[in-house]
């Protein structure tokens, strides 16, 4: 038995107008869809599938209920592999994926897969990147602490939620390489991994790790407490409040964007009319007010590609990666 | 928020009716698995675990039954201690001592129901200290850096065989278990791959869920195929419930000591409800007037009765805001929590404190129903006891296949619980403990990385160690917790045995 959430659908008197009921496609979506969210309830790809479900129920796109199917294991590589050979053309599954799977992708930790086995749909909003520090820290600026990693690349020691070469570790290496840090100089900067941001960032706030790596989601408790001062937000501009204080590293000089990105893939042979389908639909369903109000209530900041724009973000994001994992020498 | 209001808001949580329900389905099953002979908490917790996955219960709702589980298992471990002479778990066994007398007297009925009502007020002040310090020690959250956290490990295993461990050799053979099978999946501090032969399913390493129901839940099954034991236990009859206020009043102080005695023992690791049952017991018989205590004195049921129950919430508070576990039972609810995405530890109060408060308030609310389900329903659990195991058994099986299915849908999940049954069963035959296995399995990536950080963090200085004051009180109390008993644990259980062999001859 599968754990699963059927969704009522509700309709919503002032929505109606924006159901799929006028639209002519070749392909019709089957009563009821399927979503996987490669990892355990709780998490952020189970936020997405459910949430997504919800939305697409309650605004008719989907006349049945969209199930939440929680297949965890390797990272997101066994949902990834189950897609690839057993499910490949199955038009009505969606994957759930974010950042860690491009960076999974592109380190090969799904052994024998690569990202041009699936049809990229698009996204539906990100959790952008921050750097921050203890209220005590010594650094005040992005600026001072590029200079101190300059000139002794161990000296900054960060914590971040992610294994080593994941995500979050590939913040601080962007941003170090965006701000001229000399390539030979990325393997040696520190960091710790944790297995989850929040113990990270109690290790920050506690004085025991220099420099908190991480998204903006996971610091407004301590944000807004004043034990934590964040230096830069990695995004191309500000962000809305109750970030909006938070400088960019762009406006410090650093061309350093990190966006992790909440989004879907669909089965690789798919058929084009189906995954036009799916594009059009998270086009429309991310200008919807329900979907802003699920973004505003769990701190998604905007973030649309889709279709071939998407699918050509993922390809540049994994090499990317590759070329920054290869710099560091965790791949070869 | 002040500690009263978040606690009202828990009981929000806890007497919303499906938490209830929860509450009362989890304290019947806790009660009637702690009543069966051989089958104490740790493996209650275990088999249910399952159920709450099959059911797809919120993080919420699954803590709520399994807490009840623990707490309804602490409670039907009496009965047959009582009315057979065999405990269910080792806890029980100081219970025998009064509590089967008093049986044979002809006063099984006030026997149960005393040990009912001290094991309520063991649980209640128990509950109450959770409440008082649990907040006070997750304050101390952000002292606790890598290096302090390695020597909390540090002392969590080195406390490990605890006061009533019979084989210091054995736990740590046991440990090294589980140790070596927390390493197989990719390791977090260099994106390594151990041991997993590049099969996806063992990229995130085993489940420990997997573990400690195949270990618990399927070796218990394998032990029932070898015995053929089919049928029930038989049927002990229960006379007419005669019991005062007056009775009532004369066992108050023995359960109240036994309370404190017994949430004490439980707050320090690894000592746990053997050691607060036994010196509930042993200072009761010192302070009180002479009585007929091994003869059936009501206060030599009450106060064990109330230590090992007292020690069952006390075992929280270490679990709760450390993420180190007071028990074998509290290491399996660990487990569940990290498997519901939730981080055990200090962090946990200031992140999800609906969840927590809920938590504490269910137990407050699970002690009442049990009490409530004792006094006047406790011919029912007796007759329970006398269901053959044949019926039992199966259904177990069919619980843990179902939920161990349900957590990742992968039908190799099934052949390890199947495997680690197995090797439940061959370590049980050689008297090797499987609770160290599961502490092994839980604590020691978190000990690994925290050595690895704490290392980067002072370039490679190995005194970083003993860098703070925290630290070198974690070493202490670790040294203490490995020389104490070696010293005084021969001394101890050859007391318990002497006081238990005393009184069958």
């Amino acid at each position: 038995m599968l754990k699963t959430m059927s969704v009522k659908s509700v309709l919503i008197a002032g929505t109606a107008a924006l159901t799929v009921a006028g639209q002519a496609y070749a392909y019709e979506p089957a009563r009821s869809a399927e979503c996987i969210a490669p990892a355990n309830p709780g998490g952020g790809w189970d936020f997405t599938c459910r949430s997504v479900g919800k939305v697409l129920t309650d605004l008719d796109y989907i006349k049945g209920n969209v199930q939440t199917v929680n297949m965890p294991g390797a990272g997101g590589g066994v949902a990834f592999a189950h897609t690839v050979s057993k499910r490949a053309e199955d038009e009505s599954l969606i994957v759930a994926a974010s950042t860690a799977t491009t960076t999974r992708l592109a380190q090969g930790q799904f052994p024998g897969m690569n990202a041009d086995q699936v049809k990229w749909v698009g996204t539906l909003g990100a959790d952008y990147g921050v750097i921050a520090v203890g209220k005590d820290s010594e650094y005040t600026s992005l600026a001072q602490m590029i200079e101190a990693i300059k000139e002794n690349p161990g000296s900054v020691k960060f914590a971040g939620g992610s294994a080593s070469g994941g995500w979050d570790h590939l913040k601080v290496l962007i941003t170090a390489k965006e701000a001229q840090v000399a390539n030979e100089k990325l393997p040696k900067i520190r960091y710790l991994a944790y297995s989850g941001g929040s113990e990270a960032l109690v290790q920050v706030v506690g004085g025991h790790v220099d420099a908190f790596t991480g998204d903006v989601s996971e610091i407004k408790g301590f944000m807004d407490s004043g034990d934590l001062r964040v230096l830069a937000v990695l995004s191309e501009q500000r962000l809305p409040e109750p970030y909006d204080q938070i400088p960019t590293a762009l406006e410090q000089g650093v061309s350093s964007i990190a966006p992790n990105w909440r989004g879907f893939y669909v089965p690789g042979d798919a058929s084009q009319d189906s995954y036009d389908w799916w594009v059009n639909t998270v086009n429309e369903l991310y200008e919807t007010q329900e979907w802003k109000d699920v973004m505003t209530k769990n701190g998604l900041m905007p973030f649309h590609r889709s279709g071939a724009e998407f699918t050509e973000f993922v390809q540049n994001q994994t090499l990317n990666i590759q070329t920054l994992s290869k710099d560091i020498g965790l791949i070869r | 928020m002040g500690t009263i209001e978040l606690l009202m808001q828990g009981f929000a949580v806890a007497l919303s009716p499906e938490s209830l329900m929860f509450a009362l389905i989890g304290a019947i099953l806790g009660t009637l698995i702690g009543a069966l002979p051989g089958l104490g908490p740790a493996n209650g917790v275990a088999i249910l675990i399952p159920l709450a996955f099959s059911l797809g219960l919120t993080p919420t709702s699954s803590l709520i039954l399994l807490t009840s589980v623990y707490a309804g298992a602490m409670y039907g471990g009496r009965i047959s201690s009582i009315l057979l002479n065999i405990p269910g778990d080792e806890p029980a066994m100081m219970t025998c001592l009064d509590g089967h007398p008093m049986a044979l007297k002809g006063k099984a009925a006030e026997a149960l129901a005393t040990s009912a009502i001290a094991s309520f007020i063991g649980s209640f002040f128990a509950t109450v200290g959770l409440v008082i310090l649990a907040p006070i020690l997750a304050g101390f959250a952000l002292k606790f850096g890598p290096a302090e956290y390695f020597a909390l490990f540090a002392l969590a295993f080195a406390t490990l065989g605890g006061i009533t461990g019979k084989n210091q050799f054995k736990t740590l053979i046991a440990a090294a278990l589980g140790l070596m099978i927390a390493t197989v999946g990719i390791d977090l501090s260099s994106g390594v791959q151990r041991y997993t032969y590049d099969h996806l399913h063992l990229f995130e390493g085993i489940d420990f869920l997997i573990a400690i129901v195949g270990l618990f839940a399927i070796s218990e099954l394998f032990f029932f195929l070898e015995q053929h034991a089919g049928d029930g236990l038989k049927q002990v009859a229960l006379n007419k419930l005669k019991l005062s206020m007056k009775d009532i009043l004369f066992i108050m102080p023995a359960s109240l000591r036994g309370a404190f005695l017994g949430f004490v023992s439980g707050v320090l690791p690894g000592a746990g409800a053997s050691l607060g049952s036994f010196v509930s017991y042993t200072l009761e018989k010192r302070v009180s007037d002479k009585g007929e205590f091994g003869k059936g004195d009501p206060r030599g049921v009450a106060a064990p009765e109330a230590g090992n129950n007292g020690a069952a919430s006390g075992a929280l508070v270490p679990m709760l805001t450390l993420g180190v576990p007071g028990s074998g039972t509290t290491a399996v609810l660990l487990a569940m929590l990290i498997s519901l995405n939730i981080n055990p530890g200090p962090m946990l109060f200031q992140q999800s404190p609906d969840l927590v408060w809920g938590v504490i308030a269910a137990l407050f609310v699970g002690n009442l129903v049990l009490l409530l389900l004792n006094v006047p329903m406790i011919g029912v659990f007796v007759k329970l006891l006398s269901i053959p195991p044949k019926y039992l058994m199966p259904i177990v099986t069919l619980i843990a296949s179902v939920g161990i299915y349900s957590i990742t849908g992968s039908t190799l999940d099934l052949y390890f619980m199947v495997g680690f049954g197995i090797m439940g069963y061959v370590l049980r035959k050689i008297e090797i403990p499987l609770v160290p296995v599961i502490l092994g399995m839980l604590l020691g990536p978190e000990m690994e990385k925290n050595l690895r950080h704490a290392l980067v963090l002072s370039d490679g200085d190995w005194s970083i160690l003993i860098g703070s004051g925290l630290s070198i009180g974690l070493w202490a109390v670790a040294a203490a917790g490995l020389i104490l008993p070696m010293v005084f644990g021969k001394v101890l259980r050859a007391k318990m045995k002497r006081s238990k062999d005393g009184l069958t001859d």
